[in-house]
């Protein structure tokens, strides 16, 4: 069998995770919120929130709770 | 698992070396005021306000639901029916309990629903796993290492893989090698994972994330360049 490359690549960063410094699942949860509202309103949310990306780039559970975040407050129109 | 036990955790890192501090408390929209009045009124308003709020719970947690639902072939609309009732019931106990810590950093909507989507997302994770073993050894490595990483990069990558390998079995204690492995390579999600070695989320995480630094810190020592390696997922 062989692999994909792509495949590989991202077995490596799920085992690696960011290599930037990142807040714990509970800072996110707590500033998620702030940063969903804060990217949707075209400022720079990373800025006002620093770690949470590179969070959400090493915990899968997060991210995808970031994600329907992001999705449901935009369903309403924002 | 309540929302406390599923988001209360140790920090990964100090959060005040990351968090920027947050604003002087802003001013209120005008409708997440009217929510805070209604929720803190002493008369019926209180009660009406309360089953508003529950209809906006149990919205985002069919949202999440509805995402959701191709992966979950097995289980039937009412079943998925009872799950969004009950995440709504246990996002809104916990909304109403911690609701002096909403201090208008987002509209208060936004605020409420993160609860109602974390409450859904592990209810549905760890039904997705009901009665499913839940492999704890390496499962993931012969699919990766067995294939044809050709030329330069790909034999770059399949050195790194290979000293990943054996930096996990080296450097890890037996707990973080038991967690990564589980997490990372066999893709078990985090709170499937927390039940089933009772604990919570992010007392997993930090473990993980102490994992991974530590791997990193070895293979840097080793002289492997990590990130020209690696992409984002």
């Amino acid at each position: 069998m062989s692999t994909n490359p792509h495949d590989l690549q991202q077995a490596l960063a799920r085992l690696l995770g960011p290599a930037q410094r990142e807040v714990s699942c509970d800072t996110c949860f707590d500033e998620l919120d702030r940063y969903v509202d804060l990217e949707l309103a075209g400022h720079d949310a990373d800025a006002a929130v620093p770690g949470l990306r590179a969070h959400l780039d090493g915990c899968p559970a997060c991210r995808e709770e970031y994600q329907s975040l992001r999705a449901l407050v935009g369903d309403d129109g924002r | 698992m309540t929302i406390v036990d599923a988001a209360t955790v140790k920090l990964v890192e100090p959060a005040r070396s990351l968090v920027a501090q947050p604003e002087p408390t802003p001013l209120l929209d005008a409708e997440s005021r009217e929510w805070l009045q209604s929720l803190r009124a002493e008369d019926g308003t209180r009660d009406a306000a309360i089953a508003r709020l529950h209809a906006l719970l149990l919205r985002a947690a069919r949202f999440e639901i509805a995402r959701r639902r191709a992966t979950l072939p097995h289980l039937r609309g009412n079943e998925l029916d009872d799950i969004a009732t009950e995440a709504a019931d246990d996002a809104l106990v916990s909304v109403l309990r911690r609701l002096d810590d909403y201090r208008g950093a987002s509209r208060f909507t936004t605020w409420v629903y993160k609860f109602a989507l974390l409450e859904a997302a592990v209810k549905l994770r760890k039904r997705a796993w009901q009665g499913r073993e839940i492999p704890l050894e390496p499962e993931g490595w012969d699919l990766l290492s067995s294939g044809a990483l050709e030329p330069d990069a790909e034999a770059e990558q399949s050195e790194l893989l290979a000293a990943v390998q054996a930096a996990i079995a080296d450097v890890l204690t037996p707990h973080q090698r038991t967690v990564l492995v589980a997490l990372a390579l066999n893709g078990i999600p985090i709170d499937v994972l927390a039940d089933r070695l009772n604990t919570n989320r992010g007392a997993l995480y930090k473990t993980l994330h102490d994992a991974r630094r530590k791997l990193r810190k070895h293979l840097g020592e080793c002289g492997l360049a990590l990130d020209d390696s690696l992409e984002k997922e």
